[in-house]
This record gives structure tokens, sequence and C-alpha cells, in this order.
């Protein structure tokens, strides 16, 4: 189900009395601004968001936002926030975290997330470091790259979060930059309003132990796919834009399926009113007991 | 006993089904339990039935009947059967073994009575329908049986009443029928196993989101959710592995489901960090761990209560939750009304052990006790708001329980952290430091393990309570320990039972008191280590003078137990039980049957 847009919210009220702790000048503030910019934008109230993080310098974010959150266990925001969805699939789920979380401990949920088909949002805060264990090589730390675990060079080899994306069946797949603000938030609300689960890779530069990925190094790389004409509807093409690294880095829209099948909280018969959480009365109705009974008589 | 023997695919186990459920129409109590191989096809199981007029919670030590599917049953097990036994078989395809002295064999001319154009199956149903009839049940009870079983197919069912029939008027007029035949009750009985009391349980319990990855024994939970979860409105999702199965149903608990999961050891194993987080997070959910055979992958069809140290350990720092173990398939029923409760009002997780005798084994209850409404006691939860505009979700309260707001209503938001957190779900973890708040929040969460404390049932003592030697056990082994102390008394060895369900907390002031002055403290149970005999002495002090333990795979009979305990009264202080029948022994060859090998996981 779309979250239906309502009147446009200021979005300091997302902003709780607790200030980020996060290094000066770190990715992470545009990544928390743009997202309290984006839920004012479509409207929705505080408390109809849930906000659900692993464990990590980024998923510190919903400490940060002013939403029902969890800060729950490194590299298992996505089932605790399917778990969210599925208990109450009436709130806008939002799962967050790191590459070292999402692409790394938390890669098989990751995979798994997308071909279920949850309605959630997710969005990775991709630094290519591991930032709060003090700078350790992640899965999209680039091949050479000299990092305090691999002071020789990392030997193995990039991970591409956004072909893995494709090919589990998300989607919703986008990539967007801490330094552009905009354009990051024009696809949060895009991926909120999604009706499946939506990928949104940001970097999100790391400016005390990623001396490699700067800001300065994306700005100079990054280019906008809608810029370049590319049909976001279109999956090949996708796939071929996904392998682009180096000199040109695409941002942007990589995939949205036009015709998306209902996500999974949907499609469940469960979930076809108001949320379960909701419910009044717990335990079977006499009747239901009864018949249940019958089948072992 | 009834013993059913055949290789897996052979429709042993339907034979099974349609012997107990004939027996539970005519208000007999019937206790099932299979030992069966981790094969798909072939191999060899034995499905023991103890069918009588009184409750029966587990397996005999004999057997007095038996079908035998094929040659490999025939020649392991005949020779389990005793005086006035009587052994039914197809005696157009299996050679019978030489009988025991007053074994009657009572051999089928299954083409003859079948028809030569009769599928190999219906083999079974004549055997079934001959044995019907020896045993001394009425007819019309296992012609009903098809009828329910059946209904949608009437060729089907007239196909098997007429080789039941067959069968059952053969043998009546050919062979003895066993001295004391079975009779009837008046109780109406349902025929259940301990997956699917638990399931049921939880359903009237209130569960609303079940999450789970196949891992047998515990899979029958699952099977029983993704039938029915749909039209009782439960949402069940399978899970890519088993830490995201905690941690999706901790999700959904946080949102103020009542939500559970079911996996055994190794899959407990993986759920292990999440129990921490629902515990630092002070999040409701019922975790069931269905204990096998272990370590690692161990012995995935066999029985064993060997997880109590991995549930007492399982995860890092100083966490809150409640260990408990239903004691018979009916208690895993009952307990689970009690595991969700406590859940809730207490805001921790609830670990559940049962085990595959429980779990896989069969049994009748009356529908009477099933059909109960539970009690729903949710514990101080806000679901609408009350206009608190200083709501702290982890207020510090003299019981250690914060109201608890479900997520979805204004003026109430909070974030729940894995990290150590105030009063208002605010993390300290990242301050300088705050010896004074971790201090506060943690003392906060352990109050409420006295709250528990306080609300469990006393634990009491079963049997003469001034004999002065005691058995001590928890779980799965309260029934066969039961019988094992009646019979004792009965030979004049004068003894009580002490059946433990509730391990952690410990309740140790009533253990305590009633283990007191005794003169023999004996702990049965089933594993190797002693593992809960190692948990009284911890908890209590208290030094068992003796245990008897079992670990080979197979379930206790009365005698194990009848024999431990007075090996232990004669002075000595381990007695390790075994199941030493022939029937039991391998290598036996594994036969032609043997189609695949895929492991149960």
């Amino acid at each position: 189900m779309p979250t239906a847009v309502a009147a446009p919210r200021d979005a300091k009220l997302y902003k709780p009395e607790v200030p980020p702790d996060w290094c000066p000048g770190c990715g992470d503030y545009g990544v928390l601004t743009v997202l309290q910019r984006a839920c004012g934008e479509l409207g929705i109230p505080n408390e109809q968001l849930m906000v659900v993080s692993g464990i990590g310098c980024s998923s510190n974010l919903p400490g940060f936002f002013k939403s029902y959150g969890m800060h729950s266990l490194h590299g298992r925001s996505l089932p605790v926030a399917t778990g969210t969805k599925m208990a109450n699939h009436e709130m806008t789920v939002i799962a967050c975290g790191g590459d070292g979380d999402g692409y790394g401990i938390g890669q098989g949920h990751f995979i798994h997330a997308m071909r279920r088909n949850v309605n959630i949002t997710y969005i990775v805060m991709d630094n290519e470091i591991y930032g709060l264990t003090t700078g350790q090589t992640s899965p999209t730390s680039e091949t050479g790259m000299k990092t305090k675990s691999t002071p020789h060079g990392n030997p193995e080899g990039q991970l591409n979060p956004i072909a893995l994306a494709l090919a589990a069946g998300c989607g919703f797949v986008a990539r967007g930059f801490s330094g552009d603000i905009n354009h990051l938030k024009s696809l949060y609300t895009q991926a909120i309003q999604y009706p499946g689960f939506a990928l949104i890779d940001v970097f999100s530069p790391c400016v005390t132990f990623n001396k490699q990925n700067t800001f300065g190094w994306f700005k100079e790389r990054v280019y906008k796919l809608e810029d370049k004409g590319h049909d976001a509807t279109n999956w090949n093409s996708a796939m071929e834009r996904s392998k682009e690294w180096g000199a040109q880095i695409p941002i942007g829209l990589f995939y949205k399926n036009p015709n998306p099948k209902p996500s999974i909280d949907a499609a469940d018969p469960a979930l076809q009113g108001e949320g379960l959480a909701k419910a009044k009365k717990l335990g079977l109705s006499a009747e239901q007991r009864k018949k249940l009974i019958e089948e072992y008589v | 006993m009834v013993g059913i023997g055949g290789a897996a695919g052979d429709g042993g186990a339907s034979t099974a089904d349609n012997l107990a459920l004939t027996s539970a129409r005519q208000g007999l109590h019937v206790y099932v339990y299979t030992s069966y191989q981790s094969l798909i096809r072939g191999g060899h199981s034995w499905i023991r039935l103890r069918i009588s007029t009184k409750n029966v919670n587990n397996v005999n030590d004999q057997v007095g009947a038996m079908i035998a599917l094929n040659q490999d049953s025939m020649d392991r097990h005949l020779q389990e059967l005793g005086k006035g036994g009587i052994c039914v078989y197809n005696g157009d395809k299996i050679k019978p073994g030489k009988a025991p002295e007053g074994v009657q064999l009572c051999p089928l001319p299954v083409f003859e009575l079948a028809g030569k154009d009769a599928l190999p199956i219906m083999q079974n149903t004549v055997a079934l329908g001959a044995l019907t009839g020896l045993l001394g049940l009425e007819f019309h009870s296992l012609e009903s049986v098809f009828e329910h079983t059946f209904k949608k197919k009437p060729q089907v069912v007239k196909a098997n009443v007429d080789a039941a029939k067959a069968g059952y008027d053969f043998a009546v007029k050919t062979y003895k029928k066993v001295s004391n035949p079975l009779g009837k009750t008046d109780a109406k009985l349902a025929m259940v196993h301990g997956n699917n009391m638990i399931a049921l349980g939880a359903a009237n319990a209130g569960l609303k989101v079940y999450c789970a990855y196949p891992m047998s024994p515990a899979s029958g939970v699952l099977h029983w959710m993704g039938a029915h979860g749909p039209s009782l409105g439960i949402c069940v999702r399978q899970v890519e592995d088993e830490i995201g199965v905690a941690n999706m149903t901790i999700g959904a608990a946080q949102m103020g489901v009542r939500a559970m999961c079911a996996t055994s050891g190794g899959g407990f194993a993986l759920m292990t960090e999440a129990i921490g987080m629902a515990s630092i997070m002070e999040i409701p959910l019922v975790m069931i761990n269905v204990m096998r055979g272990g370590p690692s992958t161990g012995l995935p069809t066999k029985q064993e209560q060997g997880d109590l140290n991995q549930a007492i350990g399982a995860s890092q720092g100083d966490f809150q939750r409640i260990i408990m173990a239903p004691t018979s398939i009916a208690d895993c029923y009952t307990s689970m009304e009690e595991a969700f409760n406590l859940a809730e009002k207490f805001q921790m997780p609830v670990l559940y052990l049962s085990d595959l005798l429980m779990s896989e084994g069969h049994m009748t209850l009356e529908t009477s006790f099933l059909d109960r409404e539970f009690k729903i006691d949710r514990g101080e939860m806000i679901f609408e708001d009350d206009g608190n505009k200083a709501y702290y979700r982890y207020k510090d309260t003299p019981s250690g329980v914060s109201p608890r707001a479900i997520p979805g209503i204004p003026n109430h938001l909070y974030v729940s952290a894995t990290d150590e957190h105030d009063d208002d779900g605010v993390t300290i973890s990242d301050v300088y430091t705050d010896p004074v708040t971790r201090k506060r929040v943690v003392d906060k969460r352990e109050r409420k393990m006295a709250g528990v404390l306080a609300a469990l049932p006393k634990p009491k003592l079963e049997g003469p309570a001034d004999a002065d030697t005691t058995i001590v056990t928890y779980g799965s082994c309260w029934g066969v320990v039961n019988e094992a102390v009646e019979r004792l008394n009965k030979e004049g060895i004068k003894c009580n039972h002490l059946s433990i369900k509730f391990l952690v907390p410990f309740q140790e002031k009533e253990v305590t008191e009633l283990l007191k002055g005794k003169k023999n403290i004996i702990v049965v149970e089933m594993n190797k280590g002693g593992q809960f005999a190692r948990h009284l002495r911890a908890e209590t002090g208290i030094t068992a003078t003796g245990k008897v333990l079992k670990y080979d795979g197979e379930p206790y009979e009365p005698k194990h137990v009848v024999a431990g305990i007075k090996e232990c009264l004669k002075g000595k202080k381990v007695v390790e039980a075994e199941s030493l029948e022939p029937g039991w022994r391998t290598p036996h060859p594994p036969g032609p049957g043997v189609l695949s090998t895929s492991s149960a996981h």
C-alpha cells in the first residue's frame, strides 16, 4: 500500500532533542537531514514512522530522528524491520545502516528481504569502510584500498550492491550522494511511496577513516542517470549502468519496476485488515477452537 | 503396547494413525512414539502405541502385539514380544522368525483377502483389520476412521473397509484374541502431538506473528501454522535462517503483537544474540527450542534433553529471561498460556524447552481439556494516546516493569536500543561514562525477575510426601518417572517425585524446602553430563546423591528408571540407562528399500 501523500510538515518536527554525535563533516548528517525533509514533504506523522537500524556509526540514526525506532543488532535491521511491518503494516517502515552492516554481516537478510519484497525502504549509508570500529576494510571497499585491516591493500573484490539488488529482484533500486541533498530527497520520497522493497544506496563519505573515497572524490565522479537519458523501467540497461565505476559513477534511479507485484505484506491473507497489533481481542473464538480440535478427533 | 515396524514409505505411520484413532474413538487413551531414521524413504521405523483405558504419558517396557510390514521388522522385533503376544504379518511375503514361548504368529493370506489386484499398501489395511479384531477393538470404530479420513473419496473408503473387514474376520476366526482385550470408555478424545499443542496453544493464547526456519523436530509447528495461519489471522513467515527468524519475531513483538518462533538446538544457537536484544529492549516473545540429540547436527530424529546449558547461557551479559520446560504433551498446550502471559507481563523473552519426545510424540487428550478459552494477561500496555506528555518507555518503577506503549500512537515516541539506555531510551553507550545510570537501569531490569518468581506456580511433590527419597526431574521425564515412582512404591520402595517446570528463575526457596532432610535425591534426565543436576546444585547448593542418565537417543521406558533408581539407592552415583533390545541394534542390513539418504536438518 503506497503511503498516501498528506499535507507537508516541517522537517524540524522530526528532530529530537538529542543531536547527532557523528564526526563533524560526516556524510550521515546529510542523509539524516534529507530523511527529515522527505518525511515532512510526504506529511507522515511521526508516530506512523518506524525507523530500524543495525549497528555502526550510521545505525545511530534512529536516535537522531523523532519517530518510533529500533536500534537493533549488527546486520539485523532488515529482519527486525520486516517483523515490525508484519505486525503493523499500516506504518511506514524505514530500515537503515551502513555498508558493513547491510552488505557484510547482514548480506543474507539483504538478498532475502528483496526477494521477499516487503514494503519497506532501505537506506544504506555506504562509506566503503568500517567507521565505528576505527577503519577496517568493508565489502564495498575498493580492491587495493589500504585500511587498518588491509595495510598492504585490500586483496578482495568490491561488492556491487546495485547489481546485486537488481539480480535479487528488488523493484526499486537507487543510489544517492550525501553531497547532493535535493537529488537525494527526491529518491527518498519516491522510495517511500514505492509499494515494495526499495533500496537507496547512499554515498555517505567517512571523513575520518576513508581518505580515498572523499566528498571531493565522489563530486568529481558522480553523474545523474536522469541527465543521461537512462530509462529506469528497463532492467537490462539498469544492470549495464550498475557496472560503471571509476571515472564516471552513476547516481539516481537505476530501476523502478513499472508493474510491481503486491508486496508480501499486501498479499498476506492475515494482513488484509487493520494492523495486527491493533487487534482488541486476542485468542481463538469458540467456533475456531472447536473446528481446530475436531481435526484431531 | 502395540509395535508397528516397516521402512519409511511403507505406510506404517498411517497404519499407526488409524489404529490410534480407532482406539481413541472408543474412548481409549493412546500414547505413540516413533523411532525413525533420518531418511525420507527406506530404513526402519518402529512405532510403539500404548493403548489403555487409563491416561498414558509414555511408552511402556514391553510390546504385546505387533505388525511387521516387512521382513526386517519381523527379524528385529519378534523377540521383544512376551508371553501372550501376537505378531500379525503378510504371510504371502514375510517369513516368520522363531516365536518366543507363548507368542502367537498370525500370518495373513493377503492376496486372498485383499484380492490379487489390490495395491501393495492394502497389506497394511488387512493387517490393521486383523489386529483390530485380535485386540478386541470394535470394527465400526475402524470403519468410521476410514470414513472420516477419506470422506471425499467413497470408493477409497469402500476398498479400505472391505480389506480391513476381510482381515478382521479372518483373524477373529483363525487366531486367539489377546488375553486382556481392550475395552472402551466414554471419554471424548483427540489424537494430538506436542508440536500441534504448541501451535494450537499459541493460537489460543493470541499469537499473531510466527516465524521459523525448517528444523527437525520443530517443523511440525511451522506446518500447523502454514496450514492454519491464513484463516486465523496469523502472519506466518519462513525466514532465510534462524538469525533472521529471531530478529523478525522480535521486530513483530515490539509492535505489540504476540509473536513466537520455534527451532531446535542448532537453530537456537543462531538465535542467541537476539535473545539479549529482546532482553535489553524489554520485548516479550516466546522462543521454542525443541531439543534433539546433540551436539551439533547430532541426532536429528532422536530424543535428548541436552540444551539446558545452552538456554541458560544463551546470550552475553546479565540478560533477563524466563526458561520453562513443559512436562508432557498436554502441558505443551497449557504452557503456551503461561508463556505468553509471563512474557508480556514482565516484558522479556520466554525460552520454552520442548523436546523430540513431546513434540513428535502423539497422545490422546480429552477434547474438553483442549476446548478452553485461555486467560490473556498482557500486563501494563498502552494502546491509545492517553495525553501523557512525559512518557518514558523504560521508566524506573518499583517492579521494574515499565508501561509499554505500542508504536503507532501519538505522544509516546521512543527508540529501543540494544545499546544501554536510560529511562527515555536514549543510549548511554556513547557518553564519556555514566556509572550511576548504568547501575540503575541494570537493577531495574533485574528487579523484574523477582516479580516473575512471585508469579510462578509453586513446585509440588507427587507421591508420598514423607518418603525420604525424592526423584527430581525437569520437562518430559515427568510421565515416565511418575510411572516408575508408582511401581517402586508398590514394590515397597517409598519415594516421591519433584518435577521442575521453571528453570529460570529457579524457585530456590521452595525447592530447597521440599528437598530438606531427604536421604536420597536422585535426578533423572536425558543427557550425558547431568546438566539439570548441575543446575539444581548451582541454584540450591543441593548435590544429587544419584543421577540416572540416558543419552542413547531412545526414550526412557519405566523399567530403565526403576532399575536406575534401585542402583542409585544401592549407592551408585551415576547410572547410564540404555535401550538394549536386539531390535535396536545397528548395523542391520539396510535392505534394498533405501532410495535416498537426505537427512533431516
